[in-house]
């Protein structure tokens, strides 16, 4: 289950996504998941769509490895949907017990259900084509400006670097401890909840042990390599803008504005 | 209550991008009572197989049968098998979690619903058949050497009195002294208990010495199976495959080659010794 | 290249509410004199302070008394600071938690950042550091898809970067398989003779140390033995005694001495060994 998540995940491929400055990245999926709440009609959906399936086509990452990240969400998505499906008031179309559906239901079911998979979609294409590196270099320039406010807005890109790093290092542990109690008889699938809940106890203590200690290690190993703070600091990858960016600036004001004339203004 | 590998193959992230084979056809037979060391270097399917012997995985296809039955059946006992088949996996700090160590030994036997008493007793008979002092039993099992946390983790294990005791890379990090005595006492555990032992290692010289039978794994599959005498024989292919053989196998080869009239066959320092006081004449 | 003058290192043990226990002395009076472009090994049981020392060659760790000097620069010195760590780069132990970048270059890059060295000469030092350890194949990957040896080599690639006179090796084999163990030490090895590069490695690992320059055996905080390999390997009884192995071909040659045969002390090679036993054959 843990494997299937690929949000935070980078795929390796050369492609002008790839390439394009993470600061563009960055605000496009912003903008983009903004255009999703905008929308109010199919035909904006349907611009979001081809947006989102160029956006997939350059990025050259298989859609089958985007679309694993789905399986992860797949029950949240079930759910809301039911919620919109079941607690909508408007015309009635079916009904029986308790339960009426109605024609507004169905309607905004669809619409939350494709705001979801467009909106994770979205983002994890941003993830899968930005290196975490990158991703944060390209979070502390666009925040730099809080800087002036006293934000430590270097040592938040830090910290969000170093999570990414050792997430999937974290996750394989993960597994290994469970087996670990595993094989001494633990049971971390049955009983009750708080039967359950208890079952943790083994595997979090060794898990949060072991993180304790991987900080403490990479403290060390940044403190020996010379890491003193942002400030001084050079960058082996600054962010310039290249001829490509500003074009991808441009195709996204395009969108939005494309988005808001007809998908909310016209029809 | 013999373990037998059925053809079995296992692939590892099926159905994705990262798919593939951990295990390719793999069969085994291992009889009761045996002290077998299991070799490979990272990667070669030695710890995915270990799990496939008390179930924590799952071979993609074919059987694992413990004492005749094969236990990925539906209605098989999972939970009875992980006591009868004990994994000690490598790193001790993966299964320590209690405040002391006799809680943590503890931790086995009560996952089988036993009895406070017969907990608190065998985990005590385990302590001490891994040799742990009494005076630290109410120690926290963080402040401990790796040596004698290795033994805490085994504890947990023996707690539950396996019938097969495997061991994935018991000396791992360990200096010499550490590996010597671990492994002495592993083979301590074999002979007193009788107990099946699998011992999973990198390291040619770790089990040379000890055990009856070597398994050479190499990229999911068995590469060599038979006696260390058998195995180390091999031991040009075994290079190929990034495995050395003990140092004083080389070492009787290039004297034989060099004309000395030695056994070549000799694979512990002990038979060396002797077969090359034979060629001085001294004995 | 590195001077200590009566090192001493306590620290004071705390139990769980805070209050002092006791006061453990890792270190305790070590004097050393590192020349430019040694090969310096030190070993050593767990526990036995070595790593505690190597910390006190780049300002990790201060000294309780005595001096450390690296390249004359006295590391108590605030000022010095930058230009000690610069000067005096570390491999640790563990692969998986001193690589910082997500992608191998980027994480090459870390320290000549740190450093405020222009973009333009990063990139050449990335490029040179990760050819000189034969990574540059794997410029573009991920280190979780490296092998244990693999990452180590990032590791060094990302210190050789800073461009440092010495390089401190804190037991960088001790949790990888035997291939990655050979391709560690073949770095480290290979940076001595072509860059001349002071090396200091850490080890408990015998088969590591036969090629240094100069061997120190550290046991309770002090020096206990120091001198040439062959020097330290011709007192095999007291390596036994300070919980430490020697090579097995050592070990044979040991034995057989023992035995009545007429061979020279601190053998380290097979090849040693066999032209020994053709000398006293006489052939």
């Amino acid at each position: 289950m843990l494997r299937d998540i690929t949000l935070g995940q980078y795929y390796r491929a050369d492609s002008v996504l790839h390439r394009l400055d993470p600061r563009v990245k960055l605000v496009a999926t912003f903008m983009f998941i903004i255009s999703l709440f905008i929308v109010k009609n199919f035909i904006g959906y349907i611009i979001a769509a081809l947006f989102l399936v160029t956006g997939i086509a350059l990025s050259k990452v298989p859609p089958k490895f985007i679309f694993r990240g789905m399986k992860a969400i797949f029950f949240l998505l079930f759910i809301t949907m039911l919620f919109n499906l079941f607690l909508t008031p408007g015309k009635e179309l079916v009904s029986f017990w308790k339960i009426t559906i109605t024609y507004e239901g169905i309607k905004m079911a669809v619409m939350m259900a494709i705001r979801l998979v467009f909106l994770i979609t979205g983002s994890s294409l941003m993830t899968l084509t930005t290196t975490p590196n990158n991703l944060t270099d390209g979070l502390e320039s666009l925040l730099r400006p809080l800087k002036a406010i006293r934000v430590p807005v270097h040592e938040i890109s830090m910290m969000m670097s170093i999570a990414l790093r050792f997430i999937p290092i974290l996750m394989e542990e993960t597994d290994k401890i469970m087996k670990a109690q595993m094989a001494r008889g633990a049971d971390f699938e049955s009983g009750s909840i708080i039967k359950r809940a208890k079952s943790l106890v083994p595997l979090l203590v060794p898990l949060f042990i072991s993180a304790f200690r991987r900080a403490n290690d990479l403290a060390m190993a940044m403190e020996a390599r010379c890491y003193r703070g942002g400030d001084g600091r050079t960058k082996m990858k600054p962010l310039i803008y290249a001829k490509t960016d500003y074009m991808a600036y441009a195709a996204i004001v395009l969108y939005l504005v494309l988005i808001v004339v007809f998908g909310r203004i016209l029809f | 209550m013999a373990i037998i590998l059925d053809h079995v193959n296992y692939i590892y992230d099926e159905d994705t991008a990262m798919a593939h084979a951990a295990l390719i056809d793999v069969c085994l037979n291992i009889p009761d009572g045996q002290f077998v060391g299991l070799i490979g270097h990272t990667g070669s399917g030695k710890s995915t197989l270990v799990q496939h012997l008390n179930g924590l995985e799952k071979p993609t296809s074919g059987c694992v049968f413990y004492d005749g039955k094969d236990i990925n059946d539906s209605d098989y006992d999972k939970k009875s098998l992980r006591a009868k088949v004990g994994l000690v996996f490598q790193y001790p700090e993966h299964q320590l979690f209690e405040t002391d160590c006799f809680k943590d030994v503890c931790f086995g036997p009560k996952n089988l619903g036993l009895p406070q008493k017969e907990i608190e007793l065998r985990a005590y008979e385990a302590l001490k058949q891994v040799g742990f002092d009494d005076e630290y039993f109410y120690q926290s099992p963080f402040d401990l050497s790796g040596g004698q946390k290795r033994r805490v983790a085994i504890a947990g294990v023996l707690a539950m009195k396996p019938e097969v005791l495997i061991l994935d890379e018991p000396t791992a990090g360990l200096d010499p002294k550490g590996r010597e005595d671990i492994l002495n006492l592993i083979s301590k555990l074999h002979q007193e208990m009788g107990i099946t032992i699998i011992l999973v290692s990198h390291s040619m010289d770790d089990v040379a010495d000890y055990v009856q039978r070597i398994i050479v794994m190499n990229k999911g599959r068995v590469a060599f199976d038979g006696a260390p005498k058998e195995v180390f024989s091999h031991y040009k292919e075994l290079e190929a495959i990034g495995l050395a053989a003990p140092q004083v196998t080389y070492v009787m080869q290039e004297l034989k080659s060099a004309g000395f009239a030695v056994n070549t066959d000799a694979t512990t320092l002990e038979e060396a010794k002797n077969e090359i006081l034979k060629a001085f004449g001294k004995c | 290249m590195i001077r200590t003058e009566n090192l001493v290192f306590e620290y004071i043990r705390r139990d769980e509410e805070g209050n002092v226990e006791g006061i453990t002395r890792a270190v305790d009076g070590v004097n050393l004199d590192i020349k430019p472009g040694q090969f310096i090994a030190i070993l050593g049981h767990n526990g036995s302070g070595k790593s505690t020392l190597a910390k006190h060659f780049n300002a990790l760790l201060y000294p309780t008394e005595g001096e450390v000097f690296v390249d004359g620069m006295n590391t108590e010195d605030d000022d010095n600071l930058w230009n000690i760590r610069q000067e005096a780069g570390m491999v640790f132990q563990n692969p998986d938690n001193q690589i910082i970048g997500q992608v191998v270059e980027e994480d090459v890059g870390f320290g000549p950042e740190n450093m405020g060295v222009p973009t333009k000469e990063i990139w050449e030092r990335v490029e040179e550091s990760l050819n000189t350890v034969g990574m540059l194949q794997f410029r573009k990957s991920s280190p979780n898809h490296l092998s244990g040896g693999q990452k180590q080599r990032v590791s060094i690639a990302g210190v050789i970067a800073m461009h440092p006179k010495c390089i401190i090796f804190d037991e960088p084999t001790a949790m990888l398989d035997p291939n990655g163990r050979k391709e560690v030490i073949r770095a480290a090895r290979a940076l001595n003779d072509v860059e001349k590069i002071t090396i200091i490695l850490i080890t408990h690992y015998m088969e590591e140390v036969i090629y240094a320059d100069k061997v120190f055996v550290m046991d309770k905080g002090h020096i206990e033995m120091s001198g040439t390999p062959r020097e330290i390997f011709s007192q095999v009884d007291k390596l036994k005694e300070l919980r430490l192995g020697v090579p097995q071909v050592t070990l044979l040659a040991h034995e057989l001495k023992k035995s009545g045969l007429p061979i020279k002390d601190g053998i380290l090679t097979k090849e040693e060994f066999v032209q020994e036993l053709k000398r006293i054959k006489g052939i």
